[in-house]
Formats: structure tokens, C-alpha cells, sequence
């Protein structure tokens, strides 16, 4: 079979216009929104805003009716992939079930329709809300202090860099190097520019783990942090992670652990015991925020009490509510026993990193995540988390898979692994794109593809706790059958995808001659 | 699957942790809840919070309770939406792609820049980011910062410059709006907003020409809603306009998540932080999209990329584009006028009345503060107790009053009688 023998027609839920923007089904007059009407004395908007102050042209956006908006997003929205059609093992990138109920809870009035300036004594539920999940979130890490701000694990990131300048500052302490190891997602050495750190790369050695002489040598006194996930980007977990610690903390600085990877240890162990200072998580991941097509995420950060007096304000606190306050003398009266509160004055802190107190939204999502599972759910999910990576390299070898895509380390892995395609593109002239967007045809997500860098031709295969053993064996039986497909004729799935929406897109062209917006 | 795997249970796959470092005891959390009882948890903490359901709000200073259509949530809620993550694989994110590039052609025609990326975080953090272009494309020292930009905007700004190592000079109002200082040479950017904190509309044009004289860019963070109305940033020789996009289409949500725009002029795109998607075709011909220009982004050029952002917010713009495309082109412009009758009418109103001024007299869209001979605390306890929520307190004698479609005369009226009562 060659690829221009593959039949490809359109869908049932597929129509010839699909590709046609909604600025393209505009249409001069046609309108969905009425407005209320006015119901207060009219007067000439010259007299309110100048003219000269004021469009001479209105804004070009879509005329375009109720039912056509309709109709046109919901046919945008079967040209997407996602989560809760089909298997989506995106390594570093956590794709577990979402649960409805979250939907429900974060649309309940009291949370959806809150005011940010909405006063404390007024939104003492969300304040709540925010206490427990600093709370549990401080229990999972070790870390007792929690900062809910950052809004994602950049944001997180970068929280955690700014805390360390301020935490060296203050002790009148001038350093100018953070170290990454070779293996660190691209946002960690992209945080240390924005933060006004210099990048120094550690290596790794032949077993995945981080290289101990390079860090030794690297580990000098102008070094203010070394960043790291544990387990790592390569879905190992770092053993020597209390030397990795004694090192950094030898000459003064703090060890920052990026949470990408806590889906595998909740439970199990924690950043704050192994020795790290800093950590911030991604709600998004481990704590099923659904990711939305690219955000909103949430990348909450805990530290230890050395790093405490510098994290962002407003901080959520809570006191006992008999006191003499008005307001908590009040909630006292009604039975409730804390008085919780937004605490401004931390003169030592590093100040705020957006507006408000955080994307509150991914806090009740994430908070009715905890209360679901509870303390030996959480645990147990890392385990099957664990397992099913296990089961699926297990499975991949019994397939006869790794005799083209090997482990890159062959180990037991935490909850995600890394392949390298190099023998595949070598012997049967296929690359890891190839195979990828082969996979798109058999109605799976690929696996995050060219990451880590230090992989040749990697793929990085993180399956979730949340997939049963028979989705798990049925993706490893179609990437054994892509290579025996492969093995006939590589031209199939060099030119893959048949049956997406569109075919191979030319990334390049995009670039080259950028056309960014509909021209009207 | 331990057999298959090859191990005894499911502890040995563990064993690359050493003891030394292991919990060895259960967290110190509650044990886990049925579906109903979550639901029930957290509808008792909800129910503790008063929204703008259970009161009549006046509170906007930088969120804004504007009606959300119901098709948004119909749209957005749908799984195709909400669950993928970022659109790495363009053939099957065809959809999510394509609304982002709906969405940057929105965002360029509200701001009239050229090149809009697909978001990011949120307002203020758009404000930080912005500074740290004008710092790479200029190399300059220091921001001059209008008083009239949000305030949690120079705080972020304050907090991030920091770290890049720059200075922040506030510049403060003169009657409501923003009159700049001599610019010298270390200038890197002027930074303003539209309408600013206090409601007030800049002259843009004279701001931007100063900031170009100087040599410095002119940023703008600008409310999208009024932008229906006013003249757009880009036409007033604005190089960077970002803002807080809450009001389009997006929940309160006690502050986040929404998402920030974030334009640029045609000589900036290749500073651009975060995801931008493009148009290109297929192996076929056949018009597609994907994530573009991303030789600036974290992944590919790492200590050397524009910024450090990730994640941006794909399904809070999805919703502002919707809520876009349902206004309309002549809705927007139409919503933005009720928006100005009503505020003038709200404005008049308690400027009447004996112990209220005006902290200002520019011209105002939908917001503008009101300053009280007396203790705002007084008014606002009072106003509270008869279930309304006068504004946001900007001082101890000052208030800023926000008005949306979704006040009505009787409400206005009932907050005016509130405020007469208080200061009776």
C-alpha cells in the first residue's frame, strides 16, 4: 500500500468550508447580541466623549448571527484532538482524566461570580478555599509555606528564581549564576535570563542521573541556585539527591525543584525532605486543572521558613476568629472558629507577580481534586502513575518495539520514559516525526516528540494513572504495528497523517512569509 | 502488569528512592470523599462568599461584572476545548489554532497593531513583560510609569523589573491624566494605560509622541471594552498595547483566570513573548494553521528566548473571541455607548448630592472615582448593609464607581439614596 492509495474523503462532521475563519461568514447587518436598553436620559455623546477622542471607524470584528457562532465553533471543535476522545501520553505534560465534577463546582456562583476587591469578610469561603490548598499543597511538598500567585510553572519558575535573589540580598549576598541541568524543560534557563542570572548547564551522566563531579566543579560561591526536577525530565529518579543538596547548600545556595514531575512521588516522598527549598507545582498537571488547549494553568509555589519571609503578597492567612476585630468578633458569633485574610504587610517580600490573588478558578478544580482523593488516594495514584509507565515499557519491549525505539536509559523508570528513535530513522528510514503523526492516524495523541534534547531522536512517553491496562496495550500493539508498517513502506508514514483534518502543515512557509491574522 | 513488567510489587519501582528521604507515613490530609460530598463541601464554601448575584455591585477597578452570554459557556465547556493541551500537533488542533488566530485578528483590530501573539497570564503580567521587550529592544535603564496604570500592574512591574535589572519611575496624575516629566536619553519606555485606573481617557497620541522623542517605546495597557469606542492605541502611535481581558467573556472568578493580550508593532514581532499561530497550507494545498515564529519561544532558544512563558491562556481567549464575535462589530461600539450614558448618568447623580465630589472631571467610559466629605468607610458599611457594593475603596475619602450593562437606573438610584443616606 502506498500513500496515495489511502482513501481519504471528508467526514460525516467534516464540511468543505471548514477552514474559513468566522470573519469569512461575515456578513454586513447580521448581529447576535441585543442590547438592554437604555434607561437613562440620553445625551450627546459629543458631550460625554470628544470626538476627537473617539474611532472614526468601528473595530472590523465578525456580523455574524447566534446559530452561525454556534455552528462555526463547534465545527472548529471537531478539527481538535483532545483528552477525553482518546490516549494522550504527552511526557512532562501529565494528561490525566479531568473530572466533570470540577466543571460544576468552579461555576457555583460564590466562586464564578466573585469580585477580586470583593472584601475579605465577604468571600471568607474562597479565602477558605485557599487556606486548605496552601495547607495540603504545603503537606504533599514538605514545604510548609505556600504562595498560590504564579499563574503558571513559568510563572512558578520564575517566582522561585526572584525569591532566591531576594533571600542572597538580604543577607547582603551578590551571586550571578543559577545552574540547569543539560536534561531542564526550555523555561528553566529562559526564567534565569528574565531573573538577571546567568545559565550554567550541569551535565548528566551515562545512568540519566545528574553528573556529581560537574556539579562539584560547577558549585561555586557565585552560583544562587540549582534548578531541578526529581525525577527528572527523563523520567528517573535522582538517588543521590541528598549529596546533590549537601553540594548546593555548601556554598550557599538553594536548590529549586521544578514540580513537572510530582505526579510520580505524592505520597511517597517530598521536595522539602530531600533537601529542596523551593518548589512549585503545576495545578494543571498533577491536580487536573483541564489545560485548556494551552492554559490557563496555575503554578503555586511552596518554600521552606528560610525562604518564607520573601514569598509574593497578598498571602492568605487565617487567625482565630475571637479576637477583637469587628469583623472576626462577628464570625465568632456565628460559629465559624478562623477569620481568614489576605495579609499585605510583609515588608520582606518580594512583591506581587500579577493582579489579584491568583487564578482562583484552578484552585476550587484542584482543591475538590485533594478532597476526592484524599491522603492515601493521592499516594495511590502516583503508584498506578508509576506502574502504568512501568507496564507500558514492559509492553513495548514484549512488542518488539525497543529493538527500533530502545529505552534511553534501561532502567525502571518513574512515570514517564524516554525512547530514542535513532534505530528506527537508521533502519527503516522513518523519523520520530514520521511515527508521531503515523499515530495521529490511529486515533492516539504522539508522545511529546524531541524532548529531551540529550535524547537523540526522543520520544517521551508519560501514559497517567487514570488509563486502564487495554488502552495501554492497545497503544503499544499500533506503534508496533506503524513499524512493521514501516518495514514495508516507509513512505506511509513519511507521509502521515491521512485521516487528520489537514495533512502535514508546512511549518517553515509559516514562518518564512508570517500571516498572522485574517486580512479583511 | 507486575509480572510483565518483571518486578514483585509495586514498591520495588520504587527503589531508586532511598529510605532516608521517603514519607513513611500517610499525608496529613482528610481520607478521600465520594463525588457528593466534595460537591457538597464546596458548595458550603461558596455559599460563604457574597457574589455579584447576591448583591448589587459597583466594584470594578480593574475586573468588571459584565454580562457573559450563555453560548460562551455552551462552546467552551465542550470537551474538544477544554481538554487538549497546547496545539503541538497541528493536524488535530486545527480547531484550537484557528480560533487562536480569530482571536490575534480581534485583538489587532481593538488595539490597531499589526501583530497580536495568542495570549498570556493576565493584565498586570502583560504590563511586566512589555517593559522587558522595551529593555532587549532598546537597552535602556529605566520606565516612566503613569500612577494611572493598575496599581497591581506597577507592583508586578516593581517585582519583575527587579530581576532584569531595571528602574521604575512613577510618574503621578494631574487632574485625573497623565502629563510626562523631560524624558532623557535612559528612558526605555513610557508605560500608560487607557482609560487609566481612575476611568480617565489619555491623549494617547501626545504621550506616544513624547515616549518617540525621547527615543523610548510607548506601552499602553488598555481595557478592552472601552477600546470599542475609543480611538485604537495603534493609531496614536502606541507600540505595545496589552490588557486585562476579563470583560470579554470571561468569569469573575475572585480574579483569575482570564487572560492577558498582548500587540506589537511590525518592528517588535520578533520580541513577542508566548504563542503566536500563523496560517500556512498542507502537503495538499489545503489552508492550515500551527504555532509560529517560535524561535523566540523557551523551548527552542532557552537562555536566549524572549521570555520564559509557557503556558498561555487558549481557552479564556477562546472565550474572548466568542464574546467578540456575539457583540459584533456594531454591538461593541453600541455597548460601549450604554456604557457611556449610564456612567454619566451615575456620575451626575451623585456629584448632586451634598458631601460627594468629583475626583476628576475627564471625560470616562464606564468608571470614575468620587471623593467624600466624610469616612468612606461609613458610606461603604452603609451601602453594604442595604446589599449594595458602592466601589472600590481608593482612599479614606475617595471611592471609584464602575458601571456595567448590567446596572440598572433603579440600581444606580438605590446607590445614590445610600450614599445620601450615609453622609446625612
Amino acid at each position: 500500500m502506498s500513500a496515495t492509495d489511502v482513501k481519504r474523503t471528508l467526514s460525516f462532521t467534516q464540511a468543505a468550508d471548514d477552514d474559513l475563519t468566522i470573519y469569512q461568514r461575515s456578513k454586513p447587518g447580521r448581529r447576535a447580541f441585543s442590547p438592554p436598553p437604555l434607561d437613562v436620559p440620553e445625551r450627546p455623546l459629543d458631550e460625554l466623549i470628544p470626538a476627537p477622542l473617539r474611532r472614526s471607524e468601528a473595530a472590523r470584528l465578525p456580523e455574524v448571527s447566534e446559530p452561525e457562532i454556534v455552528r462555526h465553533y463547534n465545527r472548529l471543535s471537531k478539527r481538535n484532538f483532545d483528552l477525553d476522545t482518546g490516549f494522550y501520553p504527552l511526557g512532562s505534560c501529565t494528561m490525566k482524566h479531568n473530572p466533570k465534577l470540577h466543571e460544576r463546582v468552579a461555576a457555583l456562583p460564590g466562586n464564578a461570580k466573585l469580585h477580586p476587591f470583593q472584601a475579605p469578610a465577604d468571600a471568607q469561603g474562597a479565602l477558605e478555599l485557599m487556606w486548605r490548598l496552601q495547607y495540603s499543597l504545603g503537606e504533599i511538598s514538605g514545604l510548609p509555606h505556600v504562595s498560590l500567585q504564579p499563574s503558571a510553572g513559568s510563572h512558578g519558575e520564575l517566582a522561585g528564581v526572584l525569591l532566591t535573589r531576594a533571600y542572597h540580598e538580604d543577607r547582603g549576598e551578590h551571586r550571578t549564576k543559577v545552574l540547569t541541568p543539560d536534561t531542564a524543560h526550555g523555561t528553566n534557563p529562559a526564567t534565569v535570563t528574565m531573573a538577571g542570572y546567568e545559565v550554567v548547564k550541569v551535565g548528566t551522566d551515562a545512568n540519566g542521573n545528574v553528573d556529581i563531579e560537574d556539579l562539584r566543579a560547577k558549585a561555586t560561591t557565585d552560583v544562587a541556585c540549582l534548578m531541578l526536577t526529581n525525577p527528572s525530565t527523563i523520567g528517573l529518579f535522582e538517588p543521590q539527591i541528598k549529596e546533590i543538596a549537601e553540594i548546593v547548600h555548601g556554598v550557599g545556595a538553594t536548590l529549586y525543584y521544578d514540580g513537572a514531575n510530582l505526579n510520580a512521588i505524592m505520597g511517597i516522598c517530598r521536595p522539602g525532605d530531600m533537601g529542596f527549598d523551593i518548589v512549585h507545582f503545576n495545578l494543571h498537571k498533577s491536580f487536573t486543572q483541564p489545560h485548556g488547549g494551552g492554559g490557563p494553568g496555575s503554578g503555586p509555589i511552596a518554600v521552606s521558613d528560610r525562604i518564607e519571609p520573601y514569598i509574593p503578597r497578598p498571602q492568605v492567612v487565617r487567625r482565630p476568629a475571637e479576637t477583637d476585630d469587628d469583623v472576626a468578633g462577628q464570625l465568632a458569633s456565628n460559629g465559624e472558629a478562623w477569620w481568614y485574610d489576605l495579609d499585605y504587610d510583609r515588608p520582606k517580600s518580594i512583591g506581587r507577580l500579577r493582579g489579584f490573588q491568583g487564578n482562583y478558578g484552578v484552585f476550587v478544580r484542584s482543591y475538590a481534586y485533594i478532597r476526592s482523593l484524599g491522603a492515601s488516594g493521592l499516594k495511590e495514584a502516583s503508584e498506578v502513575a508509576v506502574l502504568n509507565a512501568n507496564y507500558l515499557l514492559a509492553k513495548l519491549r514484549l512488542e518488539g518495539v525497543l529493538e527500533y525505539l530502545p529505552a534511553a536509559y534501561d532502567r525502571l523508570c518513574m512515570h514517564e520514559f524516554v525512547l530514542s528513535g535513532a534505530p528506527m530513522k537508521r533502519e527503516l528510514e522513518i523519523k520520530t516525526l514520521d511515527l508521531a503523526k503515523r499515530l495521529l492516524d490511529h486515533g492516539v495523541h504522539p508522545p511529546t516528540v524531541y524532548f529531551p534534547l540529550i535524547v537523540d531522536e526522543a520520544l517521551l512517553i508519560e501514559p497517567t494513572e487514570t488509563e486502564t491496562r487495554e488502552t495501554l496495550d492497545g497503544f503499544a500493539a499500533i506503534v508496533a504495528e506503524v513499524l512493521r508498517e514501516a518495514k514495508e513502506d516507509p513512505e506511509i508514514a513519511r507521509n502521515a497523517p491521512y485521516s487528520a483534518p489537514v495533512r502535514r502543515l508546512d511549518e517553515a512557509a509559516a514562518a518564512r512569509n508570517p500571516v498572522l491574522r485574517q486580512p479583511l | 502488569m507486575l509480572a510483565t513488567i518483571g518486578v514483585g510489587s509495586v514498591e520495588d519501582l520504587f527503589a531508586d528512592i532511598p529510605q532516608t528521604i521517603r514519607l513513611n507515613r500517610s499525608l496529613a490530609l482528610d481520607e478521600g470523599l465520594s463525588e457528593q460530598e466534595v460537591y457538597g463541601e464546596l458548595r458550603g464554601l461558596a455559599a460563604k462568599n457574597v457574589s455579584t448575584e447576591d448583591e448589587v455591585t459597583f466594584l470594578g477597578a480593574g475586573m468588571y461584572d459584565h454580562y457573559i452570554p450563555a453560548l460562551i459557556d455552551s462552546i467552551i465547556m465542550r470537551s474538544e476545548f477544554l481538554t487538549p493541551y497546547t496545539p503541538y500537533q497541528p493536524e488535530i488542533s486545527q480547531g484550537g489554532l484557528q480560533a487562536m488566530f480569530e482571536y490575534q485578528t480581534a485583538i489587532c483590530e481593538l488595539t490597531g497593531l499589526p501583530v497580536s501573539n495568542a495570549s498570556v497570564y493576565e493584565g498586570p503580567s502583560a504590563v511586566a513583560a512589555a517593559g522587558y521587550i522595551a529593555k532587549h529592544h532598546n537597552g535602556r535603564k529605566r520606565f516612566v510609569v503613569s500612577r494611572g496604570v493598575h496599581p497591581h500592574a506597577i507592583e508586578t512591574l516593581q517585582t519583575l523589573a527587579v530581576g532584569y535589572g531595571m528602574e521604575v519611575e512613577i510618574v503621578e496624575l494631574t487632574d485625573g491624566i497623565t502629563v510626562l516629566p523631560q524624558l532623557d536619553d535612559q528612558v526605555s519606555a513610557v508605560i500608560v494605560a487607557q482609560p487609566n485606573f481612575l476611568g480617565a481617557i489619555e491623549a494617547l497620541q501626545e504621550l506616544s509622541d513624547a515616549a518617540h522623542a525621547a527615543g523610548a517605546l510607548a506601552i499602553c495597557a488598555a481595557d478592552p471594552i472601552p477600546l470599542g469606542l475609543l480611538e485604537a492605541p495603534g493609531e496614536q502611535g502606541i507600540d505595545i498595547v496589552v490588557g486585562e481581558g476579563q470583560t470579554l467573556g470571561n468569569r469573575l472568578d475572585f480574579g483569575g483566570p482570564s487572560f492577558g493580550f498582548f500587540a506589537v508593532s511590525q518592528e517588535l514581532v520578533r520580541r513577542m513573548p508566548g504563542r503566536i499561530a500563523g496560517e500556512t497550507r498542507d502537503m495538499d494545498g489545503k489552508r492550515g494553521f500551527v504555532l509560529t515564529l517560535q524561535t523566540r519561544e523557551q523551548h527552542i532558544r532557552r537562555e536566549k528566548a524572549t521570555s520564559n512563558i509557557c503556558t498561555s491562556q487558549a481557552l479564556n481567549a477562546l472565550a474572548g473571541v466568542i464574546y467578540l464575535s456575539w457583540l459584533g462589530r456594531r454591538g461593541l461600539v453600541e455597548l460601549g455607548e450604554l456604557l457611556v450614558q449610564k456612567t454619566a448618568y451615575a456620575r451626575e447623580q451623585l456629584a448632586s448630592l451634598a458631601g460627594v465630589s468629583l475626583a476628576h472631571t475627564q471625560p470616562v467610559v464606564r468608571e470614575f472615582p468620587i471623593r467624600i466629605d466624610g469616612d468612606v468607610d461609613k458610606v461603604i458599611a452603609h451601602c453594604k448593609a442595604k446589599g449594595i457594593n458602592p466601589g472600590y475603596r481608593l482612599s479614606d475619602n475617595e471611592l471609584l464607581v464602575a458601571i456595567t450593562e448590567q446596572r440598572s437606573r433603579a440600581q444606580i438610584d438605590s446607590l445614590v439614596g445610600a450614599v445620601k443616606e450615609a453622609l446625612a
